[in-house]
């Protein structure tokens, strides 16, 4: 037997290896005490990723956690108020929209917001995909504080789309040569400290805001995508205003009394987007009979927990001057979708399924997609209740882009979309992007209304309040009969707070946290 | 010798560079879809995506451009040394991946850490202590753990140790203690394994000629175990631990997205969802040379941690009279 070869002393392997081991567990449970007691953050969880700089990408988040400004403000009723422009008129023939700059408003840099610095910032946007191209707008220019908006035709919505988040205004050191932002200086109470993409960033108080001064100091901005991430950061009381919950987790948040649930209905819709020129589906009876198979209430009542959400109409009540009270509601009728059915020419095969005259099986395909969680689960519960009335639906989770491109190549049959009309605060901007002549990506496929298209085309036009009014209330009308989308549910708004914080309150477009007016609880 | 394993190396890394590449072009340019859609969704969000848009990226990125023609204009940046552009976010895909790679390498070693050393200390237990309940309790506790997806594992221990305990943050990345949660989910995961590996290493060496002797010149058990045994566990365990760093750092995904862990599975998702074909070729890649690179480390680690292996290659020399 050979003696075994003698390792060397093993002592500092040894306690090496300790050492490393312990390392593992102890330096990253070494909590930042230091970090919690220096500053009272306010720590704010959404899905959101800050993935970029950019205002056309981003400009979401940087304009709810308000750093940066947009000329035109809205209130909760959605009316639109002074901004970075303290005031605003067209010329008379209202191809020229005047905006005067609030003189005090200044950067973040320290430099004063001018005329030609807004009117730069514009002018960059304009140059980029994005809502300010669908108003016509040709040139802006800077005029003796004003910035001028020339228009190719008169646009009376200019002002709202100037508050969609895409139009907010950085200053001219924001942009590097090349036209990049670089740095995000804006004009809002609150100003960048950090930004690490795609999750997280800080902020702070900037103390040369010339309105009212915020009491909230700091901010710290996670982006979590997973619903059950936001939801233990609020249970867990480490996050003070969390976004978006899963609706299977509201009773467990109610419960909660650290934290406060509210949901605000918003205006978005939850449709199925129906290609009208598919031979199955042109005929109008066909889609009503679609409308009246599906348990609207018993979708929002299990799947979004908040029976309030199953729609009537297109447009939720949360959209005053668009929802009509004395519409008549759409509601659930299963005999009523199978006798139109039937006077359509289907009728039930042996296995239940429809099928009509030259023998054909009515099988529809439906795309959806999951960036809204609840889109997925309202899909299969439609799929079941078409099936009832012997509609064979596939369903197919797919990229939210398969919609516009199905609508471009005419392979779409059928979509489950959540459409937002508070994209530009007023919606006349989505409905002419969905209702127009052609249709639209998210909006009508296969289907024209002269009426509406001409509608829409006059309520460009139209200043008149009452004459306004009542435009609204024909298209209205008009996409209830014919039902080129049908409505599903409204969409209701998540959040919960901290009951730390005083003063919250829902911004129901989300184009602010509204954290410059909250404080804390003492 | 030396310069012949470093150009050994170096083809290796080429041949990994080029082939994995092209793949990723090739498979993102086979799936189905229309990419300019996906790429203008990715940048603006699914609400403001429209033909108009889609239109206006595809200009913007040559989108309609030949695929041979592209993939070729990719080769000659990648000869001089440029991954490119990320097609969603506009920044150099060096620049985005060397952050992730940095926040994807500190969790995966935490969490290798904590992997190795539950692993060595529940193999050696239970090598130790064959029979009883402690074995029991420790299988059972691996064949849960073995059982269980990270994503449900993560949120069980999230519930327990943030949400009730309150002793660590739920989600986030900004400081230290922030590694912890996804750290041990990870851990969990792998201890299994590596309980496994100790065990059988272990239970050899306990059972050798040599451990034996140890003993018998004299040894306490514990001084037998710690110089004589736990060395050669140990580098049983090292290989295989290797392996797993690897795989661990490329299946991440899950755990990063749950605890919004800003690292490469996270991105390479995000990529491959919004076709950027950049991003996936740099990201892939990245995981790709990682895997050489660390199979490569290991080896060497190993050659240098086992005397043996170093006394088998300076053998022939010495044996010549």
């Amino acid at each position: 037997m050979s003696i075994p070869h003698r390792y060397p002393p093993t002592l500092p392997r040894r306690h090496l290896l300790a050492l490393a081991c312990s390392t593992a567990f102890v330096i990253p449970a070494l909590p930042s005490l230091a970090l919690a007691q220096g500053r009272r953050a306010l720590k704010v969880v959404s899905p959101w990723e800050v993935s970029n700089l950019d205002p056309s990408k981003s400009g979401y988040v940087f304009t709810r956690l308000e750093i940066a400004e947009t000329l035109v403000e809205v209130d909760d009723q959605g009316l639109l108020i002074p901004g970075l422009a303290s005031r605003w008129a067209p010329s008379s023939d209202g191809l020229e929209w005047r905006f005067t700059i609030r003189p005090t408003a200044r950067f973040h840099d320290n430099t004063p917001v001018t005329a030609e610095a807004v009117a730069a910032c514009l002018r960059r946007t304009l140059a980029q995909p994005g809502v300010l191209r669908n108003t016509g707008a040709q040139q802006i220019t800077a005029q003796g504080g004003e910035v001028v908006i020339r228009l190719a035709k008169p646009f009376s919505p200019l002002p709202a789309f100037l508050a969609h988040n895409s139009t907010l205004i950085l200053a001219p050191a924001a942009f590097a040569a090349d036209g990049v932002v670089k740095q995000l200086i804006g004009s809002g109470p609150y100003q960048v400290v950090d930004v690490k993409p795609p999750q997280s960033m800080r902020t702070r108080r900037f103390d040369g805001f010339d309105g009212k001064p915020p009491q909230i100091e700091a901010v710290d901005y996670l982006g979590a995508s997973r619903g059950e991430t936001r939801g233990m950061m609020a249970s867990a009381g480490q996050a003070d205003l969390v976004f978006t919950h899963d609706p299977v987790n509201f009773a467990r948040l109610r419960a909660d009394r650290k934290i406060k649930l509210q949901l605000q209905p918003m205006p978005r819709t939850i449709y199925i987007k129906v290609n009208a020129g598919h031979r199955f589906l042109s005929d109008v009876r066909v889609r009503r009979a679609l409308s009246l198979a599906l348990d609207r209430l018993g979708m929002a009542t299990t799947l979004l927990r908040a029976p309030e959400a199953a729609a009537t109409q297109l447009f939720p009540p949360v959209m005053a001057e668009w929802h009509v009270r004395g519409l008549p509601p759409l509601t659930q009728n299963v005999e009523q979708a199978r006798a139109l059915l039937r006077e359509a020419g289907w009728q039930p095969g042996n296995d239940g399924v429809l099928r009509n005259q030259a023998g054909e099986v009515f099988k529809v395909a439906l795309r959806t997609f999951s960036d809204r969680p609840e889109l997925p689960p309202i899909a299969t519960a439609i799929q079941a209740q078409f099936r009832v009335v012997g509609i064979d639906m596939a369903v197919s989770v797919v990229n939210s882009s398969e919609i516009p491109s199905g609508h471009q190549n005419g392979s779409l049959e059928l979509a489950l979309v959540a459409r937002n009309y508070g994209l530009v605060p007023d919606p006349l901007g989505t409905l002419l992007q969905d209702f127009g002549p052609q249709g639209g990506d998210w909006g009508a496929m296969g289907w024209h209304s002269a009426q509406v298209s001409q509608t829409l085309a006059d309520m460009g036009q139209a200043v008149d309040d009452r004459r306004r009014s009542a435009l609204r209330g024909s298209i209205a009308t008009v996409l209830q009969a014919e039902l080129p989308v049908i409505p599903v549910a409204w969409y209701q708004h998540s959040v919960t707070a901290s009951t730390r914080l005083t003063n919250v309150s829902v911004d129901p477009l989300e184009r602010s946290y509204r954290i410059s007016r909250m404080g804390w609880a003492a | 010798m030396l310069g012949r394993r470093v150009f050994r190396l170096l083809l290796q890394v080429v041949f990994v560079l080029l082939t994995v590449g092209t793949l990723c072009f090739a498979m993102a340019e086979l799936l189905p879809g229309d990419a300019a859609y996906r790429i203008a969704a990715g940048r603006y969000g699914y609400d403001l995506v429209n033909t108009e848009i889609a239109e206006a990226v595809r200009a913007e990125l040559g989108l309609d451009r030949p695929a041979l023609l592209r993939w070729a204009e990719w080769l000659g940046q990648v000869a001089q040394g440029n991954m490119g552009q990320s097609m969603v976010l506009g920044d150099p895909v060096l620049h985005l991946v060397a952050y992730q790679l940095g926040q994807t390498v500190w969790l995966s070693l935490v969490a290798w850490l904590m992997a190795l050393t539950l692993g060595i200390s529940l193999g050696l237990w239970t090598a130790m202590h064959p029979e009883g309940w402690a074995r029991q309790a420790v299988d059972g506790l691996n064949t849960v753990l073995r059982a269980s997806p990270s994503f449900l594992l993560g949120v069980v221990l999230t519930t327990l140790l943030a949400v009730e305990l309150g002793w660590f943050p739920v989600a986030g990345h900004e400081d230290a203690e922030h590694v912890f949660l996804p750290a041990l989910t990870l851990a969990l995961a792998l201890c299994p394994g590596f309980t496994q590996v100790v065990r059988d290493a272990a239970r050899r060496v306990l059972g050798s000629d040599a451990f034996e002797f140890a003993q018998v010149k004299g040894l306490p058990v514990r001084a037998a175990l710690w110089r004589h045994a736990l060395p050669q566990i140990l580098l049983a365990t090292l290989a295989y631990a290797g392996v797993q760093l690897v795989l661990l750092i490329e299946g991440m995904v899950v755990v990063e997205t749950l605890f919004a862990w800003p690292g490469i599975g996270h991105a390479l998702v995000h990529a491959v969802i919004a076709r950027d074909i950049p991003m996936i070729q740099g990201t892939a890649l990245t995981m790709a040379l990682l895997f050489v690179l660390l199979s490569r480390a290991i080896d060497l680690l190993l050659h240098a941690l086992d005397p043996r292996l170093v006394d088998a290659q300076a053998a022939p020399a010495s044996a010549t009279p």
